[in-house]
Order: C-alpha cells, then sequence, then structure tokens
C-alpha cells in the first residue's frame, strides 16, 4: 500500500507529544480508521523514536536520574499500586520502558555493591519478576506493558513483523516461480553483506531493473530510508541493483537515489 | 644540502618536516615555525637534497664496498659504450658504485659547502675515483692510496673510468687508452663545484695481475656493461653492436671468455685468479674472502645511523629517489659489506663534539653499515615481503640480519613461508615457424601472381635464415653480418610491391611475438601462447628438467641492478635483421605494423574478475585472466621496444650533441617530426581510465631506446613529465580504495626506476623543478574499476619484466656462498661445461614429446581450433573444481558433521578442544582428498569431448576433432588437477572448519530449540493469524490487566476465547513463526494464566461484573493448558506462575480465590507439565517471601492442600468447584 507524503504529513502531525500508549494508538486508530493498525504503529513508533532521539539525552543527566528516581520513591511511598513510574513517564514526555530502565538501573545502583551490567537489567525488563523489589517489578512491568514504541515486547513484535515478511516474500518469490539465494545461502557463499533475496534471473519490474530484494518490514518514511542507504544499500550497490519490499511507502522520498522502492 | 642533513643529524629539523620539504615546494601547515625558520634559507637547494643524500651515502660507503658488486650509478652525461676499446666487453660510462648525480652548477651562493665535504676533510682510504670528472679528489688519491700496498698499481686503471663522459667530450680521441688518459681533474670546477668527487673505492688486486695491462676496465660490471650474451643496444656503431670492429660479435668474446676459462681451469685451485669473464677483473684477495662479523655492540652512533636511515627511507617512501630497487642493492650490500678497508687511525677517531655533524665519517665499521642497512630494510618491509620466495629465504636466513634485528628477521621468515611467489627463469624456445594465414597469405590479397610467388620464396628465405641463425649464431666466430647480410638485403630487394612489405612484415612481427614473447633472458615460452600447452602439458619429471636447464643456460647476470637495454635470446635475431636489412620501406611499414598492434593490445579490453566471488575456485579462473594479462604486457613490451628501436635508429649516435648551438639545431629539426606513435596520448588514455599497469610498461621500453636527443623534445618532455608525476604518486604504503595494488605499483616503480637510469635519459630529469612536475595534473577520474586496482601482476610477472630485480637475490647469494669477488659477486653453483646449449634440445621424454605433438598439431589447424580446445580446457577444468567442491568435498563435510556428532555424544557434552577435534577430523578425512583427482579426472573425461564436438564446426574431421578432444581433456585435466593437488586438502580444511564452528555453535545454550520442528501440514494454506498480530493483541490485554486503564476499557471473554484459539492455530501453522516470537508468546501465556487465576482481566459488561465467572476462567485456563502441552514447541516458562510477583496479584483481590490456582497447579501435574517436586520446590520458596501474615497463612494452606491430595485430582477439582466465592478463604480456615 502506497501513502502519500501529505497523508503521512497528518498521520505524523498527530503524533506530536503524544505518549507512546494504549491509548494514544486507539485514538489514532479512530481518527484514521482507514489505515492499519500495523501501518499506524509503525509511522507511530518511527516518528516516536526520531523524538526519543532529540530528547534522549536531557533525560540522562545525572541530575535528571535523581530527580526522576526521588519522583518515584516518593510516589511509591505514598501509594505502592498506584502507576506512579508511568505517570512520571508521560509527565516528563519519555517513554515508559526507558524510564523503567533508568529507575531499575538507578535502583540496583543503589541495593547493589556492582554497577548491574546490561545484560542483567535487560533480562529484568523482559521478566520483571526478576527484579527483588516487588512495588518496583510491579511498576516495571506496567511500563513495559503499556509502551507501544518500546520495550522487549515492542522489540519481539517488530523482528517478528520483519521475519513475517520476509517469509511472505519467500512465498511470494516462489509463487511466481522466480529462483533465488536466501540470506543463508548467500553467506554461505561467502558474501559479506547480504540482502534478504538476491534474484537468480533478473526480473523487470515497471521497467526497472531487480536483481535482489531486502525487505524492510518497517514504515518507509524519508528518515529511516535514508538511515538505511547509509548503513546498507550502498554497500550493496556495486554488486546489485535491488528492490526494497516496504510494509508501507512513503513515495516522495526516493527520488534522485538508485535505489527503487516498492511496497510488495 | 650538507646543512640541511646536518640540522636533521642535531634534530633541530625532524625527518618528517624535511621530507614534506623536500616532496613539497608550498610550506605545509603542518611543519613547525621553527623547523620552517631553519629550513626556508635553504629552499633554493631543495631539489638537490635528495641526490645530495644518495652521494652522500654512495661515498661515505665506499671505505666498504670495495670489493663487492656495484651499486650502479648513473653518472652525468652517460653515453653508450665507447668504440675502440681493446678487448673486453663494452662499457658504459654508468661504471661502477659512483656519484649518482652530479652536482648542479648552482650560480646561488646558497650552495653551501659542509665543511665535511671541504677539501681538507677528504680522507679517502683509497684512491678517489673521479667519476664524472668533477671535483678535485682525484688529485688527492694518491696520498689516500699510500696506505695501500696494491693502491699505486690500482690507481691508474682505476681513475679511468672509461664512461666519463666530461673526458669524453674533451679528448674523445684518448679515451681508447685509458691509461694514458687517466681522467683525473680534467674538468675544472664550477663556480660552486665544491661538491667534491667521488673517491674510488680501493679494489685490491692480486699481484701477478697488477702488472698484467689490464685489458679490461678494473671495475666491477658498470651499469652499462652488457653481459657477454646480451649486446647492448646502445652502441654507437652504425650496426648498433657497439664493439670495436674487431669485437663487433658475440663470438668473439665468447672465444676470450673460454679461453679465459680454460686459463682459470689451468689454474685453479688459486682463487686469487681474476675471472674476466665475470667482466670484473676484481680479485679476490686470498684469504681476505671471509667476512669480517659484525656485532650490533660494535655500532658507532645509533642515533645518527638511525636518523639517516629514517630520513633516507623517508625518501624512499616517498619515491623521491629515481630507483627504488637500485637503493634496495645498495642497502643489501651494505648488509652484506665484507670487512672496512683499513684506514688510519686518526681517521677513524671522530672530533670531539663532531659526532652529529658530518665530520666524522657515517660509516666507521662493518657494524655502522650493518646496522644501517637493517634500519633501512625494516622500513621497507612491504617491498621486501613482495620479493621472490628465493630472496625472502636468502633474507630471512642471513645471519647479520638476525643478529641486528630479529623482529625483522621473524617477519621475513613469516613472508617466506607464506610466500608462493616462486620465480623462475624461462627457457629458450624452439623457433617455430608462423604456420600459413589462409585469411591474409592467400592469393587474392596480392597485387599479382609474381608478388604472391614472391613472397612465397621470401617466406622461404626468411626462415633459412631464420634456422642458420640458430644453429650458428652461438658458434664463435660467426656474424651475423658476414653470414647473412647479403643473403636479407637480396631478399628485401625483391620486396617491390608496398604490399608485399605488408605482407612481409606482417610474418615478421608474428614470428617476433611466436618467438620472443617471453623473459627477457632467453625468450622462453613460459607466457606465450605456445608454451601453454607445453607447460601444461608437461608435469613433475618436465618441471625437474626446466629448472635444471634454467640454471644451465639462464644468463649469470643480466648486468647489474640497471643493465640498459639489450636484445637477449631471440631478439637479436630481429635487431640484427633489422640492421642488416637497413630497408627504409620496411622499417617503415615495420613501424606501421607495430604502432597498429600496439594500440590494438594497449585498447584490448582485459577480463575483470567479478570480485564479489572469494570462493577458492575463482583462482582457478583469475589465474587464466592473469595469465592473459601477461601474455598481453609481454607482448606489448616486446612491440614498443621494437617500435622504438626503429623509430630511433636514424638518430641514434653515441653522446648528446657536443654543442648547444648544434643541440638547438637539431631540436629545432626534430621537433617537427611527429612522433611514431601518439604515446602522449596513450599514457593519458592509460592513465584516465587506470591502465598505467598494462601502458607505462610498454611505454617504457620504447622510450628506453630514445636517442639523447628524445627527452629534450617538447613532446617527449611532456611524456617523462607525466611519467615523474604518476613515479612520484605510486606510495607505495597508501592503501585503499582507488590506490593501485601493491604489485602493480612495485612493478612501475621498478620499470620507471630502470628507465631513470638508462644513459640517454639526462639525469637531470628525474629532479625536475617541482614547478613543472605540480602542473601536470592526471585526472584519474574516469572508470573505477581501471586495470590498476586489481591484482594482474604476479612476482613472475614482475621478475619476467624487470629481471634485474634478481641481482637483488644474486648478490645475497653470494653473500651465503662466502666469495663475492668472483663474477662480480654472484656466483652460480652450476657451471655449465657444455658449449652446445640444452635449451635449443627439446625435451625426449615422452611428455614433452607429447606436447611438442599437440603444438604441432594446432600448428597445422586454424587458429579457432586452438582457441577452442583452450576455452574448453579451462571451463572444464573450472567447472571440474567446482563440481568435486559440490560433491566430494560436500560429503566430506557432511561426514564430518556425522562424525562431530557422535563425538559428541561420545565425550558428552564438554566436548573438548574444538581446534583437537578440527585437528582429528581433518586427520580423518583429508586423505579422501585423493579420490578427488580421479573424480576430477573422469569428469574432464566425460565432459570435455562433448564440448569441444559442440563448438568445432560439424566439418571438421573426425581425426581432427579426436585429437582437439584428446587434447582438450589433456589439458582440462592438466588444470584441474593441478589446482586440486596444490588446493584439495586446504579446501576440505578451510570447510569442515567451517561446519565444525557452525555445528558447535548450534550445540550451544539450548540443544532443545534445535530439537526438530513440525511444520504445518502440507495442506495448510497459512491463513493463521500472523505472530506479530497475536503478540500485540495479547500484549494489550496484559496492559489493560496492568492498568491504568480508562472506566470503558475491558476484553470479553469472546475474545480471551478467540485470541486463544488463533494463538493454538498460529502455533500449529507456523509459517510465519520465528523462534524469539515463540517465546515471548510463551511467557505471555503464562501471565495471561496467573491474570486469569488472579481473576485480573478486566472483563467488558456490566460495570457492576468486571470479572470472569469461574467457568469461562477454567475454560481459559483449560486451552492454556492445551496450548502448553501440545502446540508450543519452545519451552514455557511455567515456573512463572508461581513467582511471588505473579502469586502475589492473588493478594490484591478481596475475596482471595485460590481454587483456581490449585485446579491450575494440580492440571500441570496431571498433564505432565511441571513435576510434583518442582511445583512443590517453587511454593516453598514462595513462603520465604514476605507477604501480609493473613496471605502468608492462605499460602501455607495452600501448600498443605496441595500436599495432601497428589493424585486423585478429579473428585477435588469438583470439590473446589462446589466451594463457591470463598473457597480459599475456607480453604485457609480449614
Amino acid at each position: 500500500m502506497i501513502l502519500t507524503k501529505a497523508q503521512y504529513d497528518e498521520i505524523a502531525q498527530c503524533l506530536v507529544s503524544v505518549p507512546p500508549t494504549r491509548q494514544s494508538l486507539r485514538k489514532l486508530k479512530q481518527r484514521f480508521p482507514s489505515q492499519s493498525q500495523a501501518t499506524l504503529l509503525s509511522i507511530f513508533s518511527q516518528e516516536y523514536q526520531k523524538h526519543i532521539k532529540r530528547t534522549h539525552a536531557k533525560h540522562h543527566t545525572s541530575e535528571a536520574i535523581e530527580s526522576y528516581y526521588q519522583r518515584y520513591l516518593n510516589g511509591v511511598g505514598k501509594n505502592g499500586a498506584a502507576p506512579v513510574l508511568l505517570e512520571l513517564a508521560n509527565e516528563v514526555d519519555y517513554a515508559p520502558s526507558l524510564m523503567a530502565r533508568i529507575i531499575l538501573e538507578r535502583f540496583l545502583q543503589e541495593h547493589e555493591e556492582t554497577p548491574p551490567s546490561k545484560s542483567v537489567i535487560n533480562s529484568m525488563l523482559r521478566d520483571p519478576s526478576q527484579i527483588p523489589d516487588g512495588v518496583l517489578a510491579n511498576q516495571v512491568y506496567q511500563c513495559v506493558v503499556n509502551d507501544c514504541c518500546y520495550g522487549p515486547l515492542v522489540d519481539c513484535i517488530k523482528h517478528a513483523i520483519g521475519h513475517e515478511h520476509e517469509v511472505l516474500l519467500r512465498d511470494l518469490l516462489l509463487e511466481k516461480n522466480l529462483s533465488f539465494l536466501d540470506e543463508d545461502q548467500l553467506r554461505a557463499k561467502g558474501y559479506d553483506k547480504t540482502p534478504d533475496f538476491i534474484l537468480q534471473v533478473p526480473v523487470a519490474v515497471e521497467g526497472h531493473i531487480i536483481h535482489w530484494i531486502e525487505s524492510k518490514a518497517s514504515f518507509g518514511d524519508e528518515c529511516s530510508h535514508h538511515a538505511y542507504l547509509h548503513d546498507q544499500f550502498w554497500s550493496y550497490w556495486n554488486r546489485i541493483t535491488f528492490c526494497i519490499h516496504y510494509l508501507c511507502l512513503l513515495w516522495n522520498t526516493l527520488l534522485g537515489t538508485p535505489v527503487w522502492v516498492t511496497d510488495r | 644540502m650538507a646543512a640541511v642533513l646536518e640540522s636533521l643529524l642535531r634534530e633541530e629539523v625532524s625527518v618528517a618536516a624535511a621530507v614534506r620539504w623536500i616532496a613539497r615546494s608550498a610550506q605545509s601547515s603542518e611543519d613547525d615555525p621553527g623547523e620552517a625558520a631553519a629550513l626556508s634559507p635553504l629552499r633554493p637547494l631543495r631539489k638537490e637534497f635528495v641526490p645530495f643524500l644518495l652521494n652522500f651515502l654512495r661515498e661515505q660507503s665506499s671505505r666498504v664496498l670495495p670489493q663487492g658488486p656495484p651499486t650502479p650509478a648513473k653518472a652525468p652525461g652517460s653515453s653508450a659504450a665507447l668504440p675502440g676499446r681493446p678487448g673486453g666487453p663494452p662499457r658504459g660510462s654508468r661504471g661502477a658504485r659512483s656519484q649518482l648525480f652530479p652536482p648542479t652548477q648552482l650560480p646561488s651562493p646558497a650552495a653551501e659547502v659542509p665543511s665535511a665535504r671541504r677539501g681538507g676533510r677528504r680522507r679517502g682510504p683509497g684512491p678517489a675515483r673521479e667519476r664524472g670528472g668533477r671535483g678535485p679528489a682525484g688529485l688527492e688519491e694518491g696520498a689516500g692510496g699510500e696506505g695501500l700496498p696494491w693502491a699505486a698499481s690500482r690507481r691508474p686503471r682505476g681513475s679511468g673510468s672509461p664512461g666519463s663522459p666530461s673526458l669524453a667530450r674533451s679528448d674523445p680521441p684518448n679515451l681508447s687508452n685509458l691509461e694514458e688518459f687517466p681522467p683525473v681533474g680534467s674538468v675544472p670546477l664550477g663556480p660552486a663545484g665544491t661538491k667534491p668527487s667521488r673517491r674510488i673505492n680501493p679494489t685490491p688486486v692480486s699481484e701477478e695481475r697488477s702488472l698484467s695491462k689490464p685489458k679490461t676496465c678494473f671495475t666491477s660490471p658498470p651499469i652499462n656493461c652488457v653481459p657477454s650474451s646480451q649486446p647492448s643496444v646502445l652502441d654507437t656503431s652504425p650496426w648498433g653492436h657497439g664493439l670495436p670492429p674487431g669485437c663487433r660479435s658475440l663470438q668473439e668474446e665468447r672465444e676470450m671468455l673460454r679461453k679465459e676459462r680454460s686459463k682459470q681451469l689451468q689454474q685453479s685451485p688459486t682463487p686469487a685468479c681474476p675471472t674476466p669473464e665475470s667482466g670484473s677483473p676484481l680479485p679476490s684477495r686470498i684469504g681476505n674472502l671471509t667476512a669480517e662479523p659484525a656485532d650490533p655492540a660494535g655500532v658507532s652512533s645509533h642515533r645518527r645511523l638511525e636518523l639517516v636511515a629514517l630520513i633516507y627511507s623517508s625518501c624512499l617512501a616517498e619515491n623521491l629517489v629515481p630507483n627504488l630497487f637500485l637503493e634496495l642493492f645498495f642497502i643489501l650490500q651494505l648488509l652484506t659489506a665484507r670487512r672496512m678497508v683499513a684506514v688510519k687511525d686518526s681517521d677513524l677517531e671522530p672530533s670531539p663534539g663532531a659526532l652529529d655533524s658530518l665530520e666524522s665519517p657515517l660509516f666507521q665499521s662493518v657494524h655502522d653499515c650493518v646496522f644501517f642497512a637493517v634500519q633501512v630494510l625494516e622500513h621497507q618491509f612491504q617491498v621486501l615481503s613482495c620479493l621472490d620466495k628465493g630472496t625472502l629465504k636468502l633474507l630471512a636466513e642471513n645471519e647479520r640480519l638476525l643478529c641486528f634485528s630479529p623482529a625483522l628477521q621473524g617477519r621475513l621468515q613469516a613472508a617466506y613461508e607464506s610466500s608462493v611467489a616462486k620465480v623462475s627463469l624461462a627457457m629458450p624456445p624452439s623457433a617455430q615457424a608462423v604456420s600459413f594465414q589462409p585469411e591474409t597469405d592467400n592469393r587474392a590479397n596480392f597485387s599479382s601472381d609474381r608478388a604472391f610467388h614472391t613472397f612465397k620464396k621470401q617466406r622461404d628465405v626468411f626462415y633459412e635464415v631464420l634456422r642458420e641463425w640458430e644453429d650458428h649464431h652461438e658458434q664463435p666466430g660467426w656474424d651475423f653480418e658476414k653470414g647473412l647480410g647479403s643473403r636479407i638485403r637480396a631478399m628485401m630487394g625483391q620486396l617491390s610491391a608496398a604490399c608485399s612489405h605488408s605482407h612481409f612484415v606482417r610474418l615478421f612481427q608474428k614470428q617476433l611475438l611466436q618467438m620472443c614473447q617471453s623473459p627477457g633472458g632467453a625468450g622462453g615460452p613460459v607466457l606465450g601462447e605456445a608454451p601453454d600447452v607445453l607447460s601444461m602439458l608437461g608435469a613433475d619429471k618436465l618441471g625437474r628438467l626446466r629448472r635444471l636447464q634454467e640454471r644451465l643456460v639462464a644468463p649469470q647476470s643480466s648486468g647489474g641492478p640497471c643493465p640498459p637495454p639489450t636484445f637477449p635470446g631471440c631478439q637479436g635475431f630481429f635487431r640484427d635483421f633489422i640492421l642488416s636489412a637497413s630497408s627504409f620501406q620496411f622499417n617503415q611499414h615495420l613501424m606501421d605494423s607495430l604502432s597498429l598492434k600496439i594500440r590494438e593490445l594497449n585498447g584490448l579490453a582485459l577480463p575483470q574478475p567479478e570480485p564479489s566471488d572469494e570462493d577458492g575456485e575463482s583462482d582457478v579462473d583469475w589465474q587464466g585472466e592473469r595469465r592473459q594479462f601477461a601474455v598481453v604486457l609481454l607482448s606489448l613490451r616486446l612491440l614498443a621496444k621494437f617500435l622504438g628501436f626503429v623509430a630511433f635508429l636514424p638518430y641514434r649516435g653515441p653522446e648528446p650533441p657536443p654543442t648547444r648551438e648544434l643541440q638547438d639545431s637539431i631540436l629545432a629539426l626534430r621537433s617537427q617530426v611527429p612522433p611514431a606513435l601518439d604515446v602522449l596520448a596513450l599514457l593519458q588514455q592509460g592513465l584516465r581510465a587506470r591502465r598505467a599497469v598494462l601502458t607505462v610498461p610498454w611505454l617504457v621500453e620504447f622510450l628506453s631506446l630514445a636517442d639523447h636527443i628524445v627527452p629534450m623534445l617538447d613532446y617527449y618532455r611532456s611524456v617523462f613529465t607525466l611519467l615523474l608525476h604518476l613515479h612520484r604518486s605510486l606510495v607505495l604504503s597508501k592503501e585503499g580504495e582507488g590506490e593501485m595494488c601493491f604489485l602493480n605499483k612495485l612493478l612501475l616503480l621498478a620499470v620507471l626506476g630502470w628507465l631513470f637510469q638508462i644513459p640517454t635519459v639526462p639525469e637531470d630529469l628525474f629532479f625536475l623543478e617541482e614547478g613543472q612536475l605540480e602542473a601536470f595534473e592526471v585526472d584519474t577520474v574516469a572508470s573505477e574499476h581501471g586495470l590498476d586496482g586489481m591484482p594482474v601482476v604476479d612476482q613472475h610477472l614482475l621478475y619476467t619484466c624487470c629481471p634485474y630485480i634478481g641481482e637483488l637475490r644474486k648478490l645475497l647469494a653470494s653473500w651465503v656462498s662466502g666469495s663475492s669477488a668472483r663474477s662480480g659477486g654472484f656466483v652460480r653453483k652450476i657451471t655449465p661445461t657444455t658449449t652446445t646449449s640444452l635449451g635449443a634440445q627439446p625435451p625426449r621424454t615422452t611428455q614433452g614429446l607429447q606436447a611438442q605433438l599437440a603444438q604441432a598439431f594446432f600448428h597445422n589447424q586454424p587458429p579457432s581450433l586452438r582457441r577452442t580446445v583452450e576455452f574448453v580446457a579451462e571451463r572444464i577444468g573450472s567447472n571440474c573444481v567446482k563440481h568435486i567442491k559440490a560433491t566430494l568435498v560436500a560429503d566430506l563435510v557432511r561426514q564430518a558433521e556425522s562424525l562431530l556428532q557422535e563425538q559428541l555424544v561420545m565425550q558428552g557434552q564438554e566436548g573438548g578442544d574444538p581446534a583437537q577435534l578440527l585437528e582429528s577430523l581433518c586427520s580423518q578425512l583429508c586423505p579422501h582428498g585423493a579420490q578427488a583427482l580421479t573424480q576430477g579426472r573422469e569428469f574432464c573425461q566425460k565432459k570435455s569431448p562433448g564440448a569441444v564436438r559442440a563448438l568445432l564446426p560439424e566439418e571438421t574431421p573426425a581425426a581432427v576433432l579426436s585429437s582437439a578432444e584428446h587434447i582438450a581433456v589433456g589439458l582440462a585435466t592438466e588444470k584441474a588437477c593441478a589446482w586440486l593437488s596444490a588446493n584439495i586438502t586446504a579446501l576440505i580444511r578451510r570447510e569442515v572448519k567451517a561446519a565444525v564452528s557452525r555445528l558447535l555453535r548450534a550445540q550451544g545454550p539450548e540443544p532443545a530449540a534445535r530439537g526438530e520442528r513440525r511444520g504445518c501440514s502440507r495442506a495448510c494454506e497459512h491463513h493463521a493469524p500472523l505472530p506479530s498480530h497475536l503478540i500485540s493483541e495479547i500484549k494489550d490485554v496484559l496492559s489493560l490487566a496492568a492498568g491504568p486503564r480508562d472506566p470503558e476499557e475491558g476484553v470479553s471473554p469472546e475474545h480471551l476465547e478467540q485470541l486463544l484459539g488463533q494463538l493454538g492455530q498460529m502455533l500449529q501453522c507456523r509459517q510465519f513463526l520465528c523462534p524469539p516470537a515463540e517465546q515471548h508468546l510463551a511467557k505471555c501465556s503464562v501471565e495471561l494464566a496467573s491474570l486469569l487465576v488472579a481473576d485480573q482481566i478486566p472483563v467488558l459488561g456490566p460495570p457492576a461484573q468486571h470479572q470472569l465467572d469461574r467457568g469461562q476462567a477454567r475454560r481459559l485456563l483449560h486451552m492454556l493448558l492445551s496450548l502448553w502441552k501440545d502446540n508450543f514447541q519452545v519451552p514455557v516458562p511455567l515456573q512463572l506462575l508461581l513467582s511471588p510477583r505473579n502469586v502475589g496479584l492473588l493478594a490484591d483481590t478481596r475475596p482471595r480465590e485460590w481454587d483456581l490456582l490449585l485446579f491450575l497447579l494440580r492440571e500441570l501435574v496431571e498433564k505432565g507439565l511441571m513435576g510434583q517436586t518442582e511445583i512443590e520446590a517453587c511454593l516453598g520458596s514462595l513462603r520465604e517471601a514476605q507477604w501480609p501474615g493473613d496471605f502468608s497463612e492462605e499460602l501455607a494452606t495452600l501448600f498443605n492442600l496441595f500436599l495432601a491430595e497428589p493424585h486423585v485430582p478429579e473428585p477435588q477439582l469438583r470439590a473446589c468447584e462446589l466451594v463457591q466465592p470463598n473457597r480459599g478463604t475456607v480453604l485457609a480456615q480449614s
């Protein structure tokens, strides 16, 4: 499905300083009933990530961390069952999962001799029952399940979407009887950088020669597309021209680049 | 200049700054202002620094290297060998080690004279040789020489460097008598001519010899010296031989050598006997052959030597010196210096405080020399590591190097071990006639029957002449002109029509390519087309025979590290033919034809390798492409050399015009003449297209035959300037995108360096004003994938194009053998005693005969047949390797995998050291690699004939077809087997290693996860909901339950049921499921169960009743239980059900409901999802947590209940159901 730049901008407009919660997403769905939830979530997620990238630093100063932690302690001191952490995150306009991480880190620093390792923190965020403090465990859990843009569950959803689209693409190729090599086969052949699929016999679609296909099941907005271009695509460019299989596509972004992007 | 060096030594100026100062004209911002200030007054001298440094080093080392082989140096205004010198091989002016560059006659008074350079400081231990006739030192030499008993006798000859151009200019007639006319002080000093001359290397001479009248020049073979078998082309006689009439033919020389040798044999075992055949009368002194040991502790001034070594190395690195390999040769000479010539003690003592300056000699002992050499070699490791294996071995085994730098030795040893650069000299070819070319040689292409017949006759005459030359040219007393001249001229006379000329020229050129397209020495068939067959059919024995032949027939020395251009081997025939024919028409046609062919080959699109194909088998293809490049390059070089020879033939003269006026008038004339080939344009194209690696080597050949005027012509000046620019830009240490490959650069550096040392190239050319240099900006923007960036050059090609690099190896070998004096230091272990060349005899083995038969077969067939057969052989050979890899190797890898599995099972989980495992696997499997050869042979046998048949015309006669098939099979087998036998073990090892590491990785933490996955049935159409959707949905439920939520939010029980149903579908289909998603789903399902047990799911409906009813909850739990049992393939974290957090959810509910939990626990045990003991353990640990008092009590009761009724679930369940809402409380109370 192809989205115009204007439509995209309209959706993005609605997402300015909206907390990444279930409720926000529900409102968005009501506002744009014609768009699928996956599309909206993808746009939401990407817009919100841009926002977080801009503001990330200010939440990580030691003063900010200290003040968040004190507010958290005060909050749970008054009422441990109240959604203290989630509200704090929404109030300071930060992702709940990331706020949970800050507080958890700070908490562990206080209670353990050694500073907590990243893997320990990640594991606790995935399974809050490992958190030694029951109240904090509940608070963290609440943040994680309520965050629709960050957190282990969201990461898993994104990963699953990516995988599903690769499978879909493979099925499509098989259905169309196109002979291809997938990533594993390519890796076995010694390619260092591998797209998802290389067509063994190129095909022409709408006047473009397609040699290979990369499935990026995320919303193809300008920013992320340029990032992908930078990270991966140019390194493929010498070898093969290609097409990217997008969940959704922003039409105007790619003029002037040698990458031909399509949705399916 | 010396001031600069001194300030460097005093460390006032950093080396980096100095190099920047030399290399660039503009001041760099990086420069320290202080340094800049120190250097700025010296600006006018900038371009003189490098020549000064080089001369300085040569001079400093003169006491150390008196008897070693020469470091050739370019003398100013050098000229070709001088006629009229009696006896001895022709000698150019580039004699033994001497001043490389004459001091520029700078009018500027800034040309400061370093104190060390002033006359008083000159304390040469021996006679200073007046190189280039400049400087006063020659006058002093007597005093210096007095210390040495042999000096007096040496001196006259010593100072008589025959090539001294100044001498040549002033007293040309006297040159023939060197003894009467020593060149001492014959040139007045320039105003700033304080640059002292070079001292003569004192060379000890044995007594009896010193008294005899030396007929040869005393110096060791000078650069211009032509080895006995290779007459120089830079000769001055009209026939190009450059020998006095009595000495024109090589045969005479040979005869002399033979006599000398027999004399030597008679005199043996007297080692002191001079060996004139080496071109060097340097006698070995009796008992003096042993080298002085070098000791790092004996080094006089580490810091000083280090600094000089550093600046010298930096100059090398920046390509500021004209010839890199010449400098390497010099350094190796220093490394292998045998002993220091004794000097008076007072000379050795440094004046106090003068250590940092140039006051004291730089090299005070052999230790110093070796230390310096090793220092420089350390900086040059990159270049050294690219030398051939033999040189590396000699270097790595050099005990001095080991002693002075074990680290460098280690690196060299490693480089030697990993090197595959075996370089061999080639074998002489057997002359084969160019076959009849039906396309061009038929009657239709001739104007008349008569012309056609004449051509046929000429063809016969030409081959007759050729055969006669082959038979006789090595015989003593045979002379080309005398023997064949008149016949050739008669034949040329018959070529009346222009078209006949062109036909003959085509034949001539083809024959030239066929015979000479090979390494310089003998013109062997290594890379040519014909040799292909031979080398492919040949096997071990043939190879060994060849190596032996090479050692026997390869020229002893190619004439030092900078030999003049020569026409070795068969090339001599073609040169002499051109000279004897002396036909203007012939020359013109030849030039046209050569130019055309050069253009054609130069523009040839050479195949490009696929860069992404990293597989082993691409080596096979790539080798072929590299070979093709080599063939093209060598052909181009040969053609260009002959083009240069013919084009500049009319202008060739002994030396530059004597007067300025004459020169100007010649220049005015010559600048009118258009160049024979527009080399400037071709060079520019080549640079733009990044094909310099192809264009420059042949251009160098072309220019090497230019006459003295050529470099002064504007047109060629631009060519030289471009080449200089290129030379400068080939910085070896630069690597990366767009840079030329290392060996490509090395080849260009070697050929350019050689060109800059050619006598006809003015020595000041290299040190051009940089203003001119910078004016040339080459835009190399064009194609990214030029040849330059591809590894087209290998060591073999490098050594073939530049045989003089092999001098390094000879020098090192001579050190090992311990006698440096003989043969100019080059010792060959095998001395051929037979006068007939072995090379001329074809190998009489069956294989050799077969090879010759194959060649003969192709010879009489259309060329396309040969191309077809070779193409088929190449492709089938390559496919064979791929096939073996896909079948045999893949099978072995599978075997390895199963073996590994077995071993892992046997050894249990600890496995063992992966490296050991790999070793044992490889040792079991690699022997199977031997099958590859049999299978490969079968493959080629099966596939080749069909391919040949398909590609050859239908009408090919059966016998021809079957021969072609046989040859194709043979070639393909040879090719495949050669690759396989060399690489199969490594290939198996690599593949097994990859498989093992893959397997061990997969063995990793979760073996269960690797268990076979049940996919969906074939009938499944994959309509189940996507995993991502389900995770998202369940996450929504979880977040609703966790809150906060709006009052109207909730889930319907139907929705929950539907969700679990979809989860079941999806888990059965699995089409889109990946393990991480499944793991998260498993965890979420457990969370969901906990929420159900705790009745925490907000249900849509009337506000009062926000809870699921018991029955619904139990139904949902049942669904979950069956999902866990039957559908999830990842471990489900069921213990989370009893985590304090999830059990704690119950604590919040009022009234508490325990029956669902009890139900769930019993079901888990019942379904075998969790063990009784496991649950007990979880419950036990739960009691340790902190709970409200009443909750703890209830928990204890639950625990007891669970324990009390372990095995009778059904009635109890019903009982639980009966106990309505407050069952939990009731339980607690009971």
